[in-house]
């Protein structure tokens, strides 16, 4: 993460947050998925006899199950309609769009998309519109490119609106693969900001709790304890005492680190918690409770790489126990 | 069949919100949402300790910030462990939860909490990852997107028009003059160019950062601890599908449940304060709850002066408090809204004794 400082001295870094999800789907959504990517449009019969499309797994009003698969025009009508003259990176046309609500010939619900339009005074509620396929289809709710003005006849054979259809497909598409992708841009407060400003000096710094006087290392602001602003800032460390620790035998993907090391728990003197970190400069099976530790810097690092140990005798248990 | 009213009397006996602005980037979201808390007790005397359940509403996607609700609850001083509760939902879900604890008689008062960092994000995209995974989310509807398709239906019913939605914006930050908490206010704010038409900058929210907090009390002790409480004489929530061609966007069949579930028919109300952050949502919530031009409706301003999400539909609840408790309204209804185009609605009445 880098981080830079804007004028008024708050730091901001990017934040990028991805949800790649998996997600399987259900015998009506998988048909309907695989209908379009073999340009086939369908719906489903409610249990009141209405056609859905967009189609569900269970009846909206009674929670039957529903599976009764109807086929429906890929010509429809607009039932309202919002131009969007500046599409957002992600939506489905670059250029500006009408976002649509489009009854298809012979279902009774409308399905949400994008029609392809040259301008709003080109599109109305009522006008007729046709689905342009896209022209890779995997099986998704993209796979229709968008809506175009006009009638149907783009297709080879007309469809056999409101006929039952047995929804088998050869290849049924089972699953999508939803990516997300979000972009922030990071600021972390108060008083996390005076604490990684802080450590560019190489310097620890924590806030005291006015009331139960706690040095809260990293500071978040707040003592948790008695819901009080943290205020007073204090200077830590920069040694400390391994409170706890752990042997870490297995290899974390990408981190360059030789396997076994020990990651602790480390109360630096005048903490009133303890942070954590790698110990190094000795062996994995000589650390123990109470072993005095320093942090090791390296050339351009924005927090120490590690600890290792001061030599000191080690601290006696009454001194930390407070602080496992 | 009459409605039953509630076992247990509990009003609103505190309020207290942030200023709400574009952006907080000083403020990590506990240092925003701290001093909210403070005031909120302030205003009872009470200390956190003596409140016997607390309930906060946000959403971490806001702010991009993994677990953040266990990160605000440092703000109210959780240790010893606390009876505390959250939902991943606009602050007034999270005050039902706190009155369907004092209505088990887990609890006599309460805290309620909420707030919404939206500046970190881009939340127009942010909020397109709550719809259904399979048919929408792929296509990145945004926000004003879908509540556009609804107002061009609402115009084509020859229900409003766009001079008519632009009244409501002016007349919500005119309103929003008398609030210092107000992100935008004043008669100056230009309607502007259509955002994704036929809403233009004026019919839409204001995005930004802030947070709100409420104290529910019981019977005796609410009396106790305010003047003139603001008793929650019914409150109920509904929802509709969740497939936009399903449903009449004209309409809002959930609100009127809701109102009817809570009473608000039983009696006329003085004021509103509803939970629409585009204009022509107030259109739909005006009929469903059949708001005569005697009703005083958002005059705080409402969403289209400041909606801090997550937080805005708790304020709608606390700003109709704050005007019982001074004896500006004796009988009000507040409303707040989830979900995209008024999907899902809570509707609370709230009433002052009479002197």
């Amino acid at each position: 993460m880098t981080a830079a400082a804007s004028s008024a001295g708050v730091l901001r870094a990017p934040l990028v947050v991805e949800f790649p999800f998996t997600r399987s789907l259900g015998p009506v959504q998988s048909a309907f998925l695989t209908g379009l990517r073999e340009r086939v449009v369908l719906g489903v019969r409610t249990s009141d006899g209405r056609v859905m499309v967009p189609p569900v797994e269970y009846d909206p009003r009674t929670a039957e199950e529903i599976r009764d698969l109807v086929e429906v025009g890929a010509t429809g009508t607009v039932t309202t309609w919002a131009w969007n003259g500046a599409p957002r990176p992600q939506q489905p046309l670059a250029t500006p769009f009408a976002w649509v609500l489009v009854k298809l010939d012979g279902a009774d619900t409308a399905i949400l998309h994008a029609l392809d339009a040259p301008g709003p005074e080109a599109v109305r509620s009522g006008m007729r519109v046709r689905v342009r396929w896209a022209g890779e289809r995997t099986g998704a709710i993209t796979d229709i490119a968008c809506f175009e003005p006009g009638e149907g006849g783009e297709e080879p054979g007309a469809p056999a609106q409101g006929a039952a259809y047995d929804g088998r497909f050869g290849d049924p598409v089972t699953g999508i693969v939803a990516e997300a992708r979000l972009d922030y841009t990071y600021s972390p407060g108060r008083a996390q900001t005076a604490y990684i400003n802080a450590l560019s000096e190489r310097k620890t710094v924590g806030e005291r709790c006015p009331s139960c006087h706690k040095v809260y290392v990293p500071p978040r602001g707040a003592c948790p304890t008695c819901g009080v602003a943290t205020t007073d800032r204090v200077e830590v460390g920069p040694a400390g005492t391994v409170t706890t620790y752990c042997i870490v035998n297995i290899k974390a993907k990408g981190l360059d680190i030789e396997v076994p090391y020990v990651y602790a728990h480390i109360a630096l003197d005048g903490a009133g918690l303890a942070l954590h970190g790698r110990i190094g400069g000795i062996p994995y099976d000589q650390v123990r409770m109470g072993l005095r530790v320093e942090p090791v810097w390296t050339e351009g690092g924005r927090y120490p790489d590690h600890y290792r140990p001061t030599g000191e005798p080690d601290a006696d248990y009454d001194a930390y126990k407070e602080l496992i | 069949m009459p409605r039953t009213g509630p076992a247990r009397e509990v009003a609103v006996v505190a309020f207290a919100q942030s200023d709400h602005l574009r952006r907080t980037d000083e403020l990590s979201e506990v240092e925003m949402v701290m001093p909210v808390l403070h005031q909120v007790l302030d205003r009872t005397g009470l200390k956190a300790k003596e409140i016997g359940f607390t309930c906060s509403g946000s959403s971490d996607y806001l702010a991009g910030r993994a677990f953040s609700f266990t990160m605000t609850l440092d703000g109210v001083g959780a240790w010893p462990p606390i009876s505390e509760s959250h939902v991943e939902m606009d602050g007034a879900w999270a005050l039902y939860e706190a009155w369907v604890k004092i209505q088990t008689g887990e609890a006599d008062t309460t805290l309620v909490y909420a707030y919404g960092k939206s500046s970190p994000g881009p939340v127009r995209d942010v909020l397109t990852r709550q719809l259904d995974p399979y048919y929408l989310a792929p296509l990145w509807p945004d926000s004003v997107a879908l509540a556009a398709l609804q107002a061009q239906a609402l115009i084509d019913a020859g229900e409003t028009d766009e001079r008519a939605l632009a009244a409501i914006g002016a007349r919500s930050r005119a309103a929003a003059g008398a609030n210092p908490h107000a992100q935008l206010s004043g008669d100056a704010v230009p309607q502007g160019d259509y955002q994704v038409a036929p809403l233009r900058t004026g019919d839409c929210p204001p995005i930004g950062d802030g947070a709100a907090a409420v104290i529910l009390a019981a019977g005796d002790t609410a009396r106790r601890l305010c003047a003139r409480p603001a008793w929650i004489t019914g409150i109920d929530h509904r929802i509709e599908a969740h497939g936009l061609g399903l449903r009449d966007l004209t309409d809002s069949p959930s609100t009127r449940l809701a109102a009817e579930r809570a009473g608000v028919f039983e009696r006329p109300v003085d004021t509103a304060e509803l939970h629409a952050p585009f204009s022509s949502q107030e259109v739909v919530l005006r009929k469903a709850l059949g708001l005569g031009a005697d009703v005083l409706v958002n005059p705080s301003g409402g969403a289209l002066a400041a909606n801090p999400i997550m937080a805005a539909g708790l304020i709608r609840i606390g700003e109709a408090a704050a005007r019982i408790h001074s004896g500006a309204s004796d009988r009000a209804v507040a409303h707040a809204t989830s979900g995209p185009c008024l999907q899902q609605n809570l509707v609370a009445v709230l009433e002052g004794e009479r002197a």
